[in-house]
C-alpha cells in the first residue's frame, strides 16, 4: 500500500469572507430573514454568516426579475444575450480555483472533484448555452420561440455551483430572468457566481440569488409573478411543489431522487467494472441523485466481484476534503449523516450483511466510512429508499430478464449502469431501462450537450442539449 | 322505405381489446343535441378505470417495443377502416354535436386526415427529437425519445370525433398506451372508434375507452400509481386543480391543454412531446 503525504490545497484561495449577502437587482443587499451560519462539514467550524431572504425579499427579487425581463432581457437580441453568457463562462474558468476551494469548504466534497468536475462542468454549461441564445429558431420548436418570463429556481446542496449553472444558463439563453435559491447548507459559491455575474455587467435583475431555507423556496415557487419553476432536490419536496403549482399556469420541471441499478454481467471486465461501481456510489460521498446505489451482479461472479470491490474500497482515502489525495470527503450535514446512519442500521436490522471500510476517519466533522451491503433483498429499505450517502446495496440476478425486472422495480427512474463486453446486450438492456440516463461501461458522466433527467418519480423535463431548452421556452 | 325493424346497437366499454359492460352494471341515456334519445351508454366506474389501466400496462411492453414502422402501419390501417365507416361517423357526429350532415362529414374527413398525419410520425419522432450528443470526452452519447408509459386521456367534451382522434393518436403514435374517458354527453363516436380500433390490428389494451361521468372517473386515474401521464383537455374546470394535485402524488406528466383548443388546424409536435421521455445513453470509445 502506498503512503501519501498530505497535499492540502490552501484554503486562502477561497477568499472566504465573514459575511455574504444576497444578490437582488444587481446589488448585494442584506436580507431581512434570519441570517444563517454556513458550516464546513469537514471541521464543523462556521465559515461565514449569510443573509437570507424574507417573504418580502422574495417579492422584491421577483419584481426585479420581472422589471429586467420586461425592460431589458426579453427585448435584447439573442446575439447580445449570448455574449453576456459567454462572459460568465469565461469568468468561472478564470476564478475556477477560488470556486473549487470554496465549494469544497462549504460542501465537504474532495477538492479533486470540485476542481475537476463541478467547476469545469459549470463553466461548460454556460459556454454551451451561450451559443443557443441566438439560435433558438433552429432548436426544433418552430420559428422564434418565446421565453416564459421569470424563472424561480431551487437547487440542492450536493453540487451547489454546478446546479446553479444547470439552472441559470439555459434560462438566460432562452431569454428568461432568474430568481435562484441556493441550498441552506451551501450558499457560498452561488453568491460568488453572483459576484461574477455582477462583474460581467449583466443588467440588474436578470439574475437574483436569495439564500434561505425551505420556506424561502416555497415562497419563491408559489409567487404569483413567477412563470417557470425549476427544482432539483428530493422526490418528497418535488411532489409538494407539483401539488403547490396545481391550478396555476406555471411551467414546471423537476429533477428528483433516484435509486439507480448498476448492472454487472458475468462477461464484464471486472477491474473496470469495479472502478465504475466505486465511481458510481462513492463519487461525491454518494450525494448524487443518479448514484449507482443498487449493484446488480450476475450470480456466477458475485463472490469474485465482491472480493475485488472490498479490496478496492479499502483503498479509498476518506478525510480532509482539501487534501488532493482525498477520495471521499465529508457528509454535507449532521442531518444527512444521521439519515445515512439510520438507513444503514435498518439494513443490518433487516438482515443484510454489512461490510464497512476500516479506513481511519477524522476526529471532527461529519464522516461516514464507505459501506457495502450484500445479501440485500428487494424488499429491504436499503434497496428501495434513496440513502444519498456512501452506501452500496448489492443484489444478484441470473438472467438478463431478471436484471431488467429488478432494475426497473422502483418508482424512481433517473439512471442505470450496464457492464458487459457484449454490444448487442448493452443496447438490449439500455432499451429496457426505465431511466433517463444509461451509462454503459462507464458511470456518472455529465455534459451540457447530453440531456439529463428522470422517468417516473425521478421527475420530468430534461437539462442539457437541445431537449433541455424546452423547459425554458413557451412551447 | 322498408318497414324492417333495425338492429339497435349496444354501446359498451372497450377494455383490453374486449367490449365489456361496466362492472357497476350502470348505464346512462345519451341524447342528441336536441335532447332526443339516441342510446344507452355504459357508465364506467372506478373499477372499470382500474381494469383499463391494468390492460394498458399489460399492452405497453409490446406496443412500445414494436418497431416504429409496424406502429405506423397499424395506425394507417386504422385510418383505412375509419374511411370505410365515414358515413356512420358523420351520422353520429351530426347527432352528437348538432351540426349539419355536411359539416359533420367535413369533421370526419379532418379526423381521418389527422389520424393519417400522426400515423406518419411514428418512424420520424426519433430522428426529429433525438440527438447524437457531442460530449467533451471519449464517449459516444446519444439521446432517444421513448414513450412515458400509460397515459390517461380526458377527451374533449365538445369535439366528439375530431377532438377525440386529436388527443388519442399522439399518445399511441410514440408507443404509449392509453386509457380514455370519452366526452360525457357525446360518447357515441368514441364507441364506434373503439370498434374501428378492435378491427384494425391495434393490439388489445393499447387504447381503452370508457364512457361515463368524467368527474367521477378522472380522480381515480389522476391518483393511480400506474398511470404515467394525464391529459386534462376534457377535464371539467371545477376539478382541474384537484386532478393536478392528485397527479403530483406520483409525479405524473400533466398536459394542461384546455378544451378551447382548436382541433381544426394541423397540430405541432407538442402533444407528441408531452408523452415522451428522453433517454441518454453513454458508451466509452476506445480500442
Amino acid at each position: 500500500m502506498w503512503e501519501y503525504a498530505p497535499a492540502p490545497e490552501s484554503r486562502d484561495i477561497a477568499n472566504l469572507r465573514p459575511n455574504y449577502r444576497m444578490f437582488v437587482d444587481g446589488q448585494f443587499v442584506e436580507g431581512s430573514g434570519e441570517p444563517l451560519k454556513t458550516v464546513n462539514p469537514a471541521t464543523e467550524e462556521v465559515l461565514a454568516e449569510v443573509s437570507t431572504a424574507s417573504q418580502s425579499d422574495v417579492d422584491t427579487a421577483v419584481k426585479a426579475a420581472r422589471r429586467a425581463y420586461d425592460r431589458v432581457w426579453s427585448k435584447m437580441p439573442g446575439s447580445e444575450r449570448a455574449k453576456y453568457i459567454y462572459r460568465i463562462a469565461r469568468q468561472i474558468q478564470e476564478r475556477g480555483r477560488e470556486l473549487a476551494v470554496l465549494e469544497t469548504l462549504d460542501n465537504g466534497k474532495p477538492i479533486k472533484e470540485s476542481r475537476d468536475v463541478d467547476v469545469p462542468t459549470a463553466a461548460s454549461h454556460f459556454f454551451y448555452h451561450a451559443g443557443w441564445a441566438d439560435k433558438l429558431d433552429h432548436a426544433g420548436y418552430g420559428p422564434d420561440p418565446k421565453p416564459l418570463g421569470v424563472a424561480g429556481q431551487v437547487i440542492p446542496w450536493n453540487f451547489p455551483l454546478l446546479m446553479a449553472a444547470w439552472k441559470i444558463a439555459p434560462a438566460l439563453a432562452c431569454g428568461n430572468t432568474v430568481v435562484l435559491k441556493p441550498a441552506e447548507t451551501t450558499p457560498l459559491t452561488a453568491l460568488v457566481l453572483a459576484d461574477i455575474i455582477a462583474q460581467c455587467d449583466l443588467p440588474p435583475g436578470v439574475v437574483n440569488i436569495i439564500p434561505g431555507a425551505g420556506d424561502v423556496g416555497a415562497a419563491l415557487v408559489g409567487h404569483e409573478d413567477v412563470n417557470k419553476v425549476a427544482f432539483t432536490g428530493s422526490t418528497d419536496v418535488g411532489k409538494i411543489i407539483q401539488g403547490q403549482l396545481a391550478g396555476t399556469d406555471k411551467k414546471l420541471t423537476l429533477e428528483l431522487g433516484g435509486k439507480a441499478a448498476n448492472i454487472v454481467f458475468d462477461d464484464a471486465p471486472l477491474d473496470q467494472a469495479v472502478e465504475g461501481i466505486v465511481n458510481g456510489i462513492f463519487f461525491n460521498q454518494g450525494h448524487v441523485c443518479c448514484a449507482g446505489s443498487r449493484l446488480l451482479v450476475q450470480e456466477s461472479i458475485a463472490d469474485e466481484l465482491l472480493e475485488k470491490l472490498h479490496a478496492r474500497v479499502s483503498t479509498l482515502r476518506v478525510g480532509d476534503p482539501l487534501d488532493k489525495n482525498t477520495d471521499v470527503g465529508a457528509i454535507n450535514s449532521r442531518e444527512q449523516l444521521a439519515k445515512i446512519k439510520e438507513l444503514t442500521e435498518s439494513g443490518e436490522a433487516e438482515g443484510a450483511q454489512r461490510w464497512t471500510s476500516s479506513c481511519p476517519l477524522p476526529d471532527k466533522g461529519f464522516f461516514f466510512a464507505p459501506t457495502v451491503f450484500s445479501n440485500v433483498s428487494q424488499a429491504m429499505r436499503i434497496a428501495r429508499e434513496e440513502i444519498f450517502g456512501p452506501v452500496l446495496s448489492v443484489l444478484t440476478f441470473r438472467t438478463p430478464e431478471e436484471a431488467v425486472a429488478k432494475a426497473n422495480n422502483t418508482p424512481y427512474g433517473l439512471s442505470a449502469g450496464i457492464w458487459t463486453e457484449k454490444g448487442s446486450r448493452i443496447l438490449w438492456m439500455a432499451q429496457r431501462m426505465r431511466a433517463g440516463v444509461v451509462w454503459s461501461n462507464t458511470f456518472n458522466r455529465f455534459d451540457p450537450t447530453a440531456p439529463f433527467g428522470g422517468y417516473q418519480e425521478s421527475g420530468f423535463g430534461r437539462e442539457g442539449g437541445r431537449t433541455g431548452l424546452e423547459a425554458y421556452l413557451d412551447v | 322505405m322498408s318497414d324492417r325493424v333495425t338492429v339497435a346497437k349496444t354501446y359498451k366499454l372497450y377494455i383490453g381489446g374486449k367490449f365489456p359492460r361496466s362492472e357497476s352494471g350502470r348505464s346512462y341515456p345519451v341524447t342528441d343535441s336536441k335532447g332526443a334519445f339516441l342510446a344507452n351508454a355504459a357508465q364506467g366506474s372506478r373499477k372499470d378505470a382500474r381494469d383499463a389501466v391494468a390492460a394498458a400496462r399489460k399492452a405497453f411492453p409490446g406496443w412500445s417495443g414494436a418497431t416504429a414502422y409496424n406502429r405506423g402501419q397499424v395506425l394507417y390501417r386504422v385510418a383505412e377502416v375509419l374511411e370505410g365507416r365515414r358515413e356512420q361517423f358523420a351520422t353520429e357526429v351530426a347527432a352528437s354535436e348538432g351540426v349539419a350532415l355536411k359539416k359533420a362529414q367535413s369533421l370526419v374527413d379532418t379526423a381521418i386526415d389527422r389520424w393519417v398525419w400522426y400515423a406518419g410520425w411514428t418512424d420520424k419522432i426519433a430522428a426529429v427529437l433525438g440527438s447524437s450528443n457531442p460530449v467533451a470526452g471519449p464517449y459516444f452519447s446519444f439521446s432517444t425519445p421513448e414513450p412515458t408509459g400509460v397515459v390517461a386521456v380526458l377527451a374533449p367534451q365538445q369535439s366528439s370525433l375530431l377532438g377525440l382522434v386529436s388527443v388519442i393518436a399522439p399518445v399511441i403514435a410514440s408507443g404509449n398506451t392509453a386509457v380514455v374517458i370519452t366526452s360525457q354527453d357525446r360518447p357515441l363516436p368514441a364507441i364506434t372508434l373503439s370498434e374501428v380500433l378492435a378491427t384494425s390490428d391495434v393490439p388489445g389494451g393499447v387504447v381503452n375507452i370508457i364512457t361515463g361521468r368524467t368527474a367521477e372517473i378522472a380522480p381515480w386515474l389522476a391518483s393511480h400509481a400506474d398511470v404515467n401521464a394525464l391529459d386534462l383537455t376534457g377535464a371539467p374546470e371545477s376539478i382541474r386543480a384537484d386532478l393536478q394535485r392528485s397527479a403530483a402524488g406520483t409525479v405524473k406528466r400533466v398536459l394542461r391543454n384546455k378544451a378551447s383548443e382548436d382541433f381544426s388546424v394541423t397540430p405541432d409536435l407538442s402533444r407528441i412531446r408531452a408523452y415522451l421521455e428522453t433517454k441518454t445513453v453513454w458508451h466509452p470509445m476506445g480500442v
